[in-house]
């Protein structure tokens, strides 16, 4: 594995390293690497896992859980592909140890949909056009999420300051915005056809 | 990242033991927003970090209380995340300026993490909560194995990420006053970027109207304005004791310039940002004044 330091230094050693299952060479993980065990609930089901204390929570979901759902943007804090909630509580995976949320219950992209039935934010996403390349999606479908848990129906202006840090480079925020404000249905006359949001049928996150 | 041990005490007596032990070796981390991009970016290479996670249950550290023996001022835990004091009944209430200081602080998500007393040991020049503590007098409670001491929070930051704090100690608390009787204060953040960047420039003003539109008391301190968060005093001691109007204001606002500092950087060249201060100051001492009820007499 070669890779040339005249590209972003940084970020060359940053993803060599955090990378080291996924490169799969034993090299990667200094051998000196302390692991330490964590218990992670993601999604309802236990985890137990072995991990170095600088794994970052975004890569142990990816790498060592498979979780794919989860993006990767800027790596620091900024752009909010990589949300995730933590105990109910949206945070940056990027910037967040897996050692550092030891026992914690960690919601993800994949833990929404229930019994093959999308949840409403993400079927709100689908009937309002709330994505076009979709690798801000996830993000912006944990961090609406975490809005309707504790809002089930927020104003327009509530919505742009939650999600202000969730970017997307494709839609143009417009369609992502109808889509939260409209995903519990707050306004039943703008749903369009064929969608069940206004079916009266519960949540299935015990909110509403 | 370098590798490290990772430590995760459940007590105040545990942490000190840590630090004790591994002496410089060793690096709090609270909600980690700053220093996990620190030890990716090898800024920081601790070789044991200690977790202040464990600790939220700790009578104090993760709740905020407007407690008796504390001359009225509000009692923040160090470990409450910026957005509980955002929106906590009691500072909106109380302290509405530090409400809204804390709430401009980068994104809800980031919020969420970053803690009250991280966010000041971080000690960046360019945070919106320092320049709202420092107007309003507050000031820091630092708890070592040996005891506590306070701090106010202008005395806090040394230098360019740099602050007081000791070895061994743990910022544990912000003790923040709530407004003298009859002040006004405002909270002013230059954004002309985006809307979740770090300020250009920023600007808190509390003022105090005394009689005959004379300026009873002023603070006023200033963010991304070099080194360290400015307390500008010299403009103040312009404006404390004189008739409050639009020229006394612009002579204040102006005096700025000469107890600041400002780096050039892609947020600004340090001449704009001198301009700008001046500019923001005046504005904020307006807003505050009309928050007052005594907007300033137009001179
Ligand atoms: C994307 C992004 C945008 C940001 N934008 C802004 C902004 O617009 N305005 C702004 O003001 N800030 C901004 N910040 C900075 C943010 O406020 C800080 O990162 C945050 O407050 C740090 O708090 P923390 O709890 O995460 O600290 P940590 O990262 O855990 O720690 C920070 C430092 O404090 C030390 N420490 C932590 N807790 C204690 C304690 N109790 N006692 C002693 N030492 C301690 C640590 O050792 C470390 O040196 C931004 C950060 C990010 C990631
Ligand atoms: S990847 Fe985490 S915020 Fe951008
Ligand atoms: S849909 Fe492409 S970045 Fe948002």
């Amino acid at each position: 594995m070669t890779y040339s330091l005249d590209v972003d230094c940084l970020t060359s050693i940053r993803h060599f390293e955090g990378r080291g299952s996924y490169f799969g060479s034993s090299e990667i993980m200094a051998v000196s690497d302390m692991n330490q065990t964590i218990h992670l609930r993601v999604n309802g089901a236990g985890h137990q896992l072995e991990v170095p204390a600088r794994r970052l929570l975004v890569d142990c979901l990816r790498y060592d859980l498979g979780l794919t759902g989860t993006k990767e943007g800027c790596s620091v804090g900024v752009c909010g592909a990589c949300t995730v909630l933590i105990d109910g509580q949206m945070a940056a995976s990027c910037i967040t140890l897996a050692v550092a949320v030891d026992g914690a219950e960690i919601t993800t992209i994949e833990g929404l949909a229930q019994d093959g039935r999308l949840h409403p934010v993400q079927q709100a996403f689908i009937d309002y056009g709330g994505f076009q390349c979709g690798i801000c999606t996830p993000g912006q479908v944990m961090a609406a999420k975490a809005l309707l848990d504790i809002n089930p129906h927020p104003s327009e202006a509530e919505v742009r300051e939650w999600m202000m840090g969730n970017l997307c480079r494709c839609t143009g925020y417009y369609k992502i915005l109808e889509s939260v404000v409209n995903a519990l249905g707050s306004k039943p006359e703008a749903t369009p056809g064929g969608s069940s949001l206004d079916s009266g049928e519960s949540r299935n996150d015990g909110v509403g | 990242m370098n590798d490290f041990q990772f430590h995760r005490p459940a007590s105040l007596a545990e942490v000190f033991d840590l630090l004790e032990s591994y002496g410089g070796d060793a690096r709090l981390m609270a909600g980690g927003t700053a220093l996990v991009q620190q030890m990716k970016q090898r800024l920081a290479q601790p070789g044991h970090v200690v977790s202040l996670g464990g600790l939220r249950q700790t009578p104090g550290l993760a709740s905020i209380d407007a407690a008796a023996d504390y001359h009225g001022a509000v009692r923040i835990g160090a470990l409450c995340t910026h957005r509980q004091v955002e929106t906590s009944p009691v500072v909106q209430r109380q302290i509405p300026l530090l409400a809204h200081a804390f709430r401009q602080v980068a994104t809800p998500r980031i919020r969420n993490m970053a803690t009250a007393g991280g966010g000041l040991v971080h000690g960046d020049p360019n945070q919106d909560p320092p320049p709202a503590l420092i107007a309003l007098g507050a000031s820091v409670i630092l708890t070592s194995a040996k005891g506590q001491r306070t701090l106010p929070v202008e005395q806090l930051f040394v230098d360019y990420f740099e602050t007081a704090v000791r070895p061994g100690e743990v910022l544990t608390g912000i003790l923040a006053p709530p407004l003298p009787p009859g002040a006004g204060a405002a909270y002013l953040k230059f954004l002309p970027r985006t809307a979740d960047d770090y300020a250009t420039v920023s600007v808190a003003v509390v003022i105090t109207p005394g009689r005959n539109n004379t300026c009873q008391d002023v603070r006023i301190a200033l963010g991304s304005v070099g080194m360290t968060p400015v307390h500008a005093t010299q403009a103040e001691s312009r404006l404390r004791g004189q008739p409050m109007t639009q020229d006394t204001l612009r002579a204040c606002a102006d005096a700025v310039a000469e107890e600041i500092d400002p780096l050039d950087d892609y947020r600004g060249s340090a001449g704009y940002k001198r301009e700008m201060a001046q500019v923001f100051t005046r504005r904020a001492l307006n807003q505050a004044l009309a928050a007052a009820g005594q907007p300033g007499r137009p001179g």
